[in-house]
């Protein structure tokens, strides 16, 4: 019981301690302020994931104004709440941009959110920072994803386990939903075009929020003993994966026999898991809270003392948000001012560090480049990188590997200034492509 | 290529060994600590070099450190490089040093850490330590290495096994190591070596036997197929026979999973078959009362962390009376005034869901909260080695038939029970025989939220414990109630089975989404054909219900 009682305390200074502060900067600079909009879902499904993301953006604001904030301007947090409801997001985009002109705005997590954001920040000039590993196949003007494309995240991970595991059959597990099924179709033709049989795949499906994997994991177990090493490369989403860890380890599928390699799964997930029964499993991310290096170190202890509780977990998202502010901050510094427009043309070629060393760079194609670990769950919740690429991978807005989108590429510079331009016919197919 | 290497590989470590022990002369060999403090700075691939050497090393301590190893038990120490052993917990108040075993005190957190392993390395090791544990004295043990040497057929060479099964007392451990020698003869080169092989493997259930075997049929070319034609065929049948075998066990296992789909929604059911099936409340915020027992079950964990396989018996009552005191609070506060006005009730009860569900995201945190298995609900209880059936499954089974069976009791045998069949079926008429109809309405709405919380305490056992845990159950109670009748225990009983086998009989045809909206098209041709469910009330109660 007590420590439910520091936990509700903690969290009650920390809101009084937030609006003093936000009450502080308005009062102080009501007048002249740059703007920063964050559109993350407070209450609801998302909450669970946004939250975290919402606080990571407020705390480089507070960092940022301790540091004399931005062109001798201090910033100031606008906070609004799509309550994880898709259409709310457009609706609160064109509140941030309309009423309280922001000047940038970070939010949105699922796909679905992003594309309801998407006609209203283009419509109305806004700029809006993607943190979150996603599917590809889109590329804005008006957007700058800095989490993973498929070629930073799935493609790696499928490499790594051809080629380091040795694995010749495939179980291609996801939720029914956009991210799942484009990942699905992108790694199925890559798989395909590796030399793998249609019959060495097997691909599945499952509402949101599926709670009973009987079935599905004892397939997984007869599709895995045919004699050839089998994995599994999971798109599940969010709460299915705690009942569809729990079958695993219950049907004794272990690790060893056949990995379960997860790109929805970090460390934040995991902290409501018991992960004895998960050690050895995969994830693969652009970063790792057990990455060594300063960057890391400091952001963590940073993290904890903002939110005041040194058991609270980083992870990939909040990384991506990280470079994604670093990145919007020096940008606004060399245009020297914070209008959109300045901005979005300074920051191609920006570089900021990653938290897991080397520098991150915004290509052309307002994607990222960023370096891919996989990484195994250990007891304790963190994971151990067993892997990453050499270098950088540049984000790949459109993937090479589905036969619609072979051609495109997307540049936002002159003279191509195209979000899908075509490289075999020369044409630009509009600001963004359909699906 | 890559095996045959690791074979001859293995064969020469193997002879230098034996060598060096014959000529006792261990001093040119390195030692057990220098080989293991080598291990601190090894990449996974020379770990796992490593590790065949220490394999090799006659010492009591060499399992020690390899079974270790394989738990990320072993640790050292950042500034020296001592080895350590740590217990599981990872904590550096349990710190033994590797060889000598004594207690090394006055090590902080940061002061240690753990040697790595990774997938491929953990394999290794396994077959390593099997390899040494297949002559252990404890049965099971011995069980568990043969296991494992069915995975790595491949590196053993046939002395070994030969070895091992004229040691060995057990039946059923020697009919493992009979399939590991003769997986082996499948490789062999005289032709009567592998049919002899092909036949001992007749009717394994073992999933590396059919891996194994369907290898061996994959080895064969096209030529090969017709000059050794008996053999081909001869495994050919075998591998059907087995699959056949397989696939019968297959359905039972399906129907299995239906029966604990089907009590998990019995579960989730009973309590609302007293609320809404006897007491006609439209009771949404049925499900948040599931999960007011699950977290029940998280709390009573958080307050007895050191005895998680009793925080389950105790989360039992303690989940029956939080959710139950809610659920006579809920009564008495705002259903008790809308008896009769179904929409209000409805909106009402919907309203204290959502209300509960925000109460838990701003005590609890939003995020999902961790509930511990007991090592007693954890793996499965083996029939033979296709047909596993997970024990958490199975308790869950046995308890929704105890609740129910419980409950019967409650509602036949005792005089609440009376009371409460009493009211349901003519309030004005209980009432006058002197029954405080008000309190007997509170009590059983009481109960059926208990019943729910006592859900709660099951379903954290499978799924997430948070917020939106209600959620994921409430339509699918409805969906139970109604088909099975509404008022009926044995209609809920029923119901809920039906349902969850069909569902499992579904999957496999059209997928887990697909699967699902079947089950629902067929809730609703079957309601239109039956309105009032499989089991409906006659008479009077029908009425008042």
């Amino acid at each position: 019981m007590k420590k439910l009682g520091l936990n509700t305390l903690s969290k009650a200074t920390k809101v009084l301690a937030m609006t003093t502060l936000a009450a502080g900067i308005s009062l102080a600079n009501a007048a002249d302020t740059i703007k920063v909009g964050v559109l993350h879902s407070l209450s609801g499904t998302m909450a669970i994931s946004e939250t975290t993301l919402k606080d990571t953006v407020l705390m480089m604001v507070e960092e940022q104004n301790k540091k004399g904030g931005l062109l001798g301007k201090q910033l100031e947090a606008v906070v609004v709440d799509p309550a994880s409801n898709w259409p709310l997001f457009a609706e609160k985009t064109r509140e941030l941009l309309e009423k309280d002109k922001v000047d940038v705005i970070f939010g949105c997590w699922t796909s679905v959110s992003r594309k309801s954001v998407l006609p209203v920040v283009e419509e109305l000039n806004g700029l809006l920072f993607y943190p979150v590993q996603y599917e590809g196949e889109e590329s804005s003007k008006n957007v700058f994803y800095t989490g993973a494309a498929p070629n930073q995240q799935a493609i790696p991970a499928v490499d790594y386990l051809m080629n380091d595991v040795g694995v010749k059959r495939w179980v291609l597990a996801g939720t029914d939903y956009v991210y799942p099924r484009t990942t699905n179709k992108i790694l199925e033709s890559y798989l395909k075009s590796k030399g793998v049989a249609a019959k060495d795949i097997m691909i599945n499906y499952t509402p949101f929020g599926h709670s009973d994997w009987q079935t599905i994991v004892s397939d997984i177990k007869k599709f895995g003993s045919a004699g050839t090493k089998t994995a599994v490369v999971s798109t599940i989403n969010g709460d299915a994966n705690v009942p569809f860890y729990k079958e695993l380890a219950n049907q004794g599928v272990s690790a060893e026999d056949i990995p379960v390699v997860a790109f929805s799964v970090g460390e934040e997930e995991l902290s409501g898991f018991d992960t004895k029964p998960l050690v050895g499993h995969l994830a693969a991310w652009n970063y790792f809270m057990s990455a060594d290096g300063k960057e890391n170190d400091a952001f963590i202890k940073q993290w904890h003392t903002f939110t005041k509780d040194d058991k609270r977990v980083t992870n990939d998202p909040m990384e991506a948000t990280y470079i994604g502010f670093n990145m919007w901050t020096k940008a606004v510094e060399k245009a020297g001012t914070a209008d959109v427009s300045k901005v979005q043309d300074a920051m191609i070629g920006i570089s900021v560090p990653n938290l897991t060393g080397g520098m991150a760079v915004m290509n052309k194609n307002h994607h990222l480049s960023k370096p891919v670990l996989i990484g195994e769950i250990q007891e304790d919740g963190q994971f151990d990188i067993v892997w990453q690429t050499d270098g950088v991978v540049p984000g790949d807005a459109w993937t090479d590997y589905l036969p619609e989108s072979k051609n495109l590429i997307s540049d936002w510079t002159a003279p191509i200034n195209c979000g899908n331009y075509n490289t075999a016919t020369k044409t630009c197919g509009g600001a963004v492509a359909a699906e | 290529m890559f095996t045959l290497f690791r074979r001859v590989f293995f064969a020469v470590l193997l002879l230098s060994a034996s060598h060096n022990l014959l000529a006792n002369n261990a001093d040119t060999q390195p030692s057990l600590t220098e080989l293991s403090q080598q291990l601190i700075s090894a990449n996974y691939k020379e770990k796992a070099a490593l590790a065949d050497q220490i394999a090799l090393i006659e010492d009591d301590q060499t399992i020690v450190i390899l079974q270790a190893l394989l738990d990320s038990r072993l640790y050292y120490v950042k500034s020296n490089g001592q080895l350590l052993l740590v217990d599981s917990s990872g904590e550096p108040d349990s710190a033994q040093d590797a060889f000598t075993l004594q207690a090394v005190t006055g090590l902080g957190k940061r002061d240690i850490k753990k040697i790595g392993v990774n997938n491929s390395l953990r394999v290794a090791l396994r077959s390593l330590i099997s390899r040494a544990q297949i002559s252990s004295k404890h049965k099971s043990q011995r069980m568990a290495a043969a296991q494992n040497l069915l995975k790595s057929s491949d590196d053993i060479d046939r002395a070994f096994i030969d070895q091992a099964l004229q040691r060995e007392t057990d039946n059923s451990v020697a009919e493992v190591l009979h399939l590991v020698r003769a997986l082996m003869q499948l490789k062999a080169d005289q032709t009567e070596e592998r049919i002899e092989g092909l036949t001992a493997l007749d009717g394994a259930l073992y999933p590396e036997v059919r891996a194994g075997l369907s290898e061996f049929i994959r080895s064969f070319s096209d030529e090969e197929k017709l000059s050794r034609k008996n053999e081909y065929q001869l495994a050919q049948t075998t591998l059907t026979d087995i699959e056949k075998l397989v696939s019968i066990n297959g359905y039972i296992e399906n129907l299995y999973f239906g029966l604990a789909l089907g009590a998990v929604l019995l579960l989730a059911a009973i309590g609302l078959a007293i609320t809404f099936g006897v007491m006609g409340v439209i009771n949404m915020a049925h499900g948040e009362m599931i999960m007011l027992g699950a977290y029940t079950t998280y709390v009573v964990q958080l307050l007895m962390p050191e005895h998680i396989g009793l925080s389950l018996v105790v989360a039992v009552p303690a989940a029956f009376l939080v959710s139950g005191l809610v659920g006579v609070l809920i009564e008495r506060g705002v259903i008790r005034h809308l008896y009769g006005r179904p929409l209000e009730t409805l909106l009402a009860t919907f309203g204290i869901s959502l209300i509960l569900q925000q109460a838990v995201r701003s005590i609890f945190s939003p995020l999902n909260r961790e509930v511990a298995t007991p090592e007693w609900m954890a793996g499965t209880f083996m029939i033979n080695p296709a047909l596993e059936l997970t024990w958490n499954r199975l308790y869950i089974i046995i308890f929704s038939l105890m609740v129910l069976a419980l409950l019967a009791l409650v509602l036949k045998r005792t005089l609440f029970g009376l009371q409460m069949r009493a009211v349901t079926m003519n309030r004005p008429m209980a009432s006058s025989m002197g029954i405080k109809t008000g309190w007997v309405d509170a009590l059983t709405f009481g109960l059926g939220s208990g019943i729910a919380g006592i859900a709660g305490v099951a379903l954290s056992q499978l799924t997430n414990v948070g917020p939106n845990l209600g959620q994921a159950y409430i339509i699918d109670s409805f969906m139970v109630v109604v088909f099975g009748g509404v008022g009926n225990l044995w209609g809920t009983l029923v119901g809920a089975m039906t349902l969850g086998v069909a569902n499992k009989i579904f999957e496999p045809l059209a997928g887990a989404v697909l699967a699902k909206i079947m089950v629902l098209v067929f809730i609703i041709l079957f309601i239109q054909k039956r309105p009032r469910g499989l089991f409906a009330l006659k008479g009077r109660a029908v009425d008042n219900g």
